[in-house]
């Protein structure tokens, strides 16, 4: 049975740093597996988030050779073996301890959201095609890979960008048929669109391939820009109605 | 009341934040109780997150001749009979509204042509009766709960572990337990409690539940007197992945038969045929499972031990789009796409139809402010769970849980807490710090699912119970011995050393149960006794415990009705 060298990151808020583990390999094993091989024979106090194991829940974000991904669905056999397979935190988010970061700031940002409001008197009646994209959009696992990934909250600590989940939250609201509250200015103000220069790492590391970019961001930008910059559009808006 | 820790007070506290836990929530708030909800884990991660196949409600949205009656129908005949009528006619009753209410809040679906809730075929299901989403309905459900709670102001406690319940005489008087992050201990002062915390899947080896599922809200409830109903019944879900070892356990949904997947053996016989000529691939969980396991110990088993599941007869962009989520897992972990090949499944423990005994009405136990819902409560699915039930027992039963202690809290004054139970509470916390030649609690976690799996597993025999319990016996006393390295700040060590105590009384109410039930009957199969009894057939599996001892009793059916009985008997 051959053997994967692990480097994982060990430290706390103070600090800390990589410390290697020896870990054999299965067929069709992932990082989270090693991860609970090194809990259950060499280190049972390794501080590790998971839940499902199954890329439903989002709960095992790390970064894997220096990449935001799940750990529960990256295999070791593709990564390359003859160098240490390093984990680490989400790097955007303060270490509580190991692989464990603070991540409720994506929590309270949420809470500023304003929740579906229903228009008065729908029947209910929605179709497919209608809701296709909001869809694509509620597949989001919340594991904040995307709010790792961004440089606008990664490098820059921009906190007034609200970042790529709670863009992908509020398309999904505002472009549910039958909702009826207006979070255009939240977008512009609060949750900061501005700041999203379009580089589409989130995109490249959403598990759900959620096209985050080119389907939730940008067409929220342009509402913002039909409501704030063009008075024609906005007009045009309020008397069909469409939102 | 010690003031040495950290105190929260609330007229309700709910511990366990999926479906259940979440609908009584907003119910609790909706009648104006100050609410706080405690979990594990992050919010939205709970195990509700991985229900995939859908919601069972009888709304008629593409069979018109569903109705409240032919669901309750179903569910009793699912549930052998074992199950408690006013349940399962409240949950059939029910669940329409349920479901709508959850449309109302923003979950979104599959639709019908026409422009209504979509609903899918299930086994043991007459009609097609399952709105969905895809094959991530749990997903949705769960974050529809969770921004209708946040939006509604609920106190979430995330990343804390109840330990135990308080008890000011013989009613409930909050919880004690410890934040994961830095182990500090902390104190909930409530009026009424909910268990809503799942169920109890981690005791076996191959299991498609999440490291959440110890069993805590049971063995809680059982400490502090209430009564275990029906612990024998465990539900083995036929299909989980077989290959590679690494996933083993992990669950494919339902949902594959539901959208027409065909299991075949190794000879490539359409082996259901034998065992369920008239409902084939859509027969109840415990027949399926029963039958897979048959096959491959009969030898006509795939290479790692398991069944075929066939899909791929239907036009991949179908199967991409109702399964996309089963697509993924079985191409990302298993290297098989299964709009071309057939996946390896076999049996996996899913859910507990056991677990705590509630009045059907108010989901109250037989301790006075304690209420459960949920996967940890039991009584709606008797011996087998029909798939889909599961999502509609947490919103129909978490929302009478939420009202039921709403209005038990308006009634009765704030309680007091023993001082000594906590300080207990705390020493027994802290003990495993103190051993220092114990083992790791992850070997003796390893251990106990060894022997579960082998033991009391779907088939069962009187030799292999008592063995288990005499094995029970030997585990629990290796884990008063573990011993824990490192801090209390968030030690997964510690946390399974607690948890480790929730899964061996769990099991061991199983195995008693599952000794005493001299008879087969849904999920509960015994190799020595194959056939239904008569008697146990009136009789329901009651755990209790009295001082140090598990004491095992059996109580009366509540007799069914002239009603209902009509309605069964058609």
């Amino acid at each position: 049975m051959s053997e994967a060298v692990m480097q994982v990151f060990r430290g706390n808020r103070e600090g800390g740093s990589p410390v290697e583990f020896r870990v054999p390999i299965t067929p069709g094993m992932v990082v989270l597996d090693a991860l609970h091989h090194i809990q259950g024979h060499q280190a049972p106090d390794l501080a590790v988030r998971w839940n499902c194991k199954a890329g439903k829940c989002g709960s095992c974000s790390a970064e894997v050779n220096g990449r935001p991904r799940l750990t529960c669905k990256t295999r070791m056999d593709a990564l390359p073996t003859d160098q240490p397979i390093t984990v680490n935190p989400m790097k955007t988010f303060p270490v509580i301890k190991d692989l464990v970061t603070d991540v409720s700031w994506n929590y309270e940002v949420n809470k500023k959201i304003p929740a579906f409001k229903p228009k008065a008197g729908t029947d209910w009646k929605m179709y497919q095609e209608d809701i296709d994209r909001v869809q694509e959009f509620r597949k989001c696992i919340e594991c904040f890979l995307c709010q790792d990934v961004c440089h606008v909250l990664r490098d820059h600590d921009k906190k007034e960008f609200a970042g790529p989940r709670f863009m992908v939250r509020t398309a999904a609201l505002e472009m549910h048929p039958l909702d009826s509250a207006d979070r255009i200015p939240l977008v512009k103000k609060e949750l900061g669109i501005g700041y999203c220069n379009i580089t589409k790492c989130c995109t490249e590391v959403c598990p759900e391939e959620i096209h985050i970019t080119d389907n939730a961001i940008i067409p929220l930008k342009e509402r913002v820009v039909d409501e704030f910059y063009d008075p024609i559009a906005k007009l045009v808006r309020k008397i069909t109605g469409a939102k | 009341m010690s003031d040495r820790f950290e105190t929260h007070e609330h007229d309700v506290l709910i511990i366990g934040a999926g479906g259940a836990g979440l609908r009584a929530a907003i119910e609790a708030l909706a009648h104006g109780a100050k609410v706080g909800v405690v979990c594990k884990s992050l919010l939205g991660k709970a195990h509700t997150v991985m229900a995939e196949g859908g919601i069972a409600a009888a709304m008629a949205n593409v069979d018109s001749a569903d109705g409240w009656i032919p669901h309750f129908r179903d569910t009793m005949r699912g549930g052998k009979m074992l199950n408690n009528w006013r349940m399962a006619q409240l949950h059939a009753q029910e669940s329409i509204d349920r479901v709508k209410e959850l449309e109302q809040w923003g979950a979104l679906f599959d639709r019908t042509s026409d422009g209504n809730i979509l609903q899918r075929a299930f086994g043991g299901h007459t009609f097609k009766r399952l709105c969905h989403v895809g094959d991530r309905t749990g997903l949705e459900m769960i974050r529809t709960l969770q921004d209708r709670g946040v939006e509604m102001g609920v106190d979430v406690y995330m990343e804390c572990t109840i330990t135990k319940l308080l008890k000011d005489g013989d009613r409930i008087a909050g919880a004690f337990g410890y934040w994961r992050e830095q182990g500090r201990f902390v104190q909930f002062k409530a009026k009424s409690v909910i268990i809503c915390t799942g169920g109890i899947g981690k005791s076996w080896k191959i299991t498609s539940n999440s490291w959440e599922c110890t069993g805590d809200g049971m063995a809680l409830a059982y400490d502090a007197g209430a009564e275990l109903l029906d612990m024998e019944f465990v539900q083995f879900h036929p299909t989980g992945m077989v290959w590679p070892p690494g996933v083993q356990g992990i669950l494919v949904t339902e949902a594959v038969r539901g959208e027409g997947g065909l299991l075949t053996n190794k000879l490539g016989e359409r082996f259901m045929q034998k065992y369920d000529p008239k409902k084939m691939e859509l027969s109840t969980r415990d027949v399926v499972a029963r039958s897979i396991y048959t096959e491959v110990k009969e030898g006509r088993g795939s290479e790692h031990g398991g069944a075929f599941l066939d899909i791929s007869h239907k036009p991949a962009e179908y199967v991409k789009q109702k399964l996309p989520s089963m697509y993924h897992q079985f191409k990302e972990l298993a290297d098989v796409d299964i709009t071309k090949q057939p996946m390896e499944v076999g049996p996996t423990c899913h859910y507990m139809m056991g677990g705590i005994r509630v009045e059907a009405e108010t989901a109250q136990t037989t301790v006075p402010g304690l209420f459960a819902a949920g996967e940890a409560a039991a009584g709606l699915h008797g011996a087998n769970r029909l798939g889909g039930n599961s999502l509609s027992d947490l919103v129909v039963f978490g929302r009478r849980a939420g009202l039921a202690a709403a209005e038990h809290a308006k009634k009765v004054s704030a309680p007091n807490i023993d001082a000594s139970e906590i300080e207990r509470a705390e020493r027994e916390m802290l003990a495993p710090f103190d051993q220092s030649a114990g083992e790791s609690p992850y070997a003796v976690h390893r251990d106990l699912q060894d022997m579960m799996q082998s033991l009391v597993g779907i088939f069962r025999v009187e030799d292999d119970l008592k063995t288990a319990l005499a094995e029970l016996d030997k585990l629990k006393e290796r884990a008063t011995k573990v011993r824990v390295e490192g801090s209390r700040m968030f030690n997964p060590g510690w946390h399974l050393a607690r948890d480790l105590q929730c899964m061996l009384t769990v099991s061991e109410a199983v195995t008693r149960s599952a000794l005493a039930r001299k008879e087969s009957r849904g999920a509960h199969s015994r190799i020595d006794y194959p056939g239904l009894d008569e008697q146990w057939g009136k009789q329901n599996n009651i755990t209790k415990r009295e001082g140090e001892t598990m004491m095992l009793k059996q109580v009366a059916r509540p007799p069914l009705p002239d009603d209902l009985k009509k309605i069964l008997d058609e």
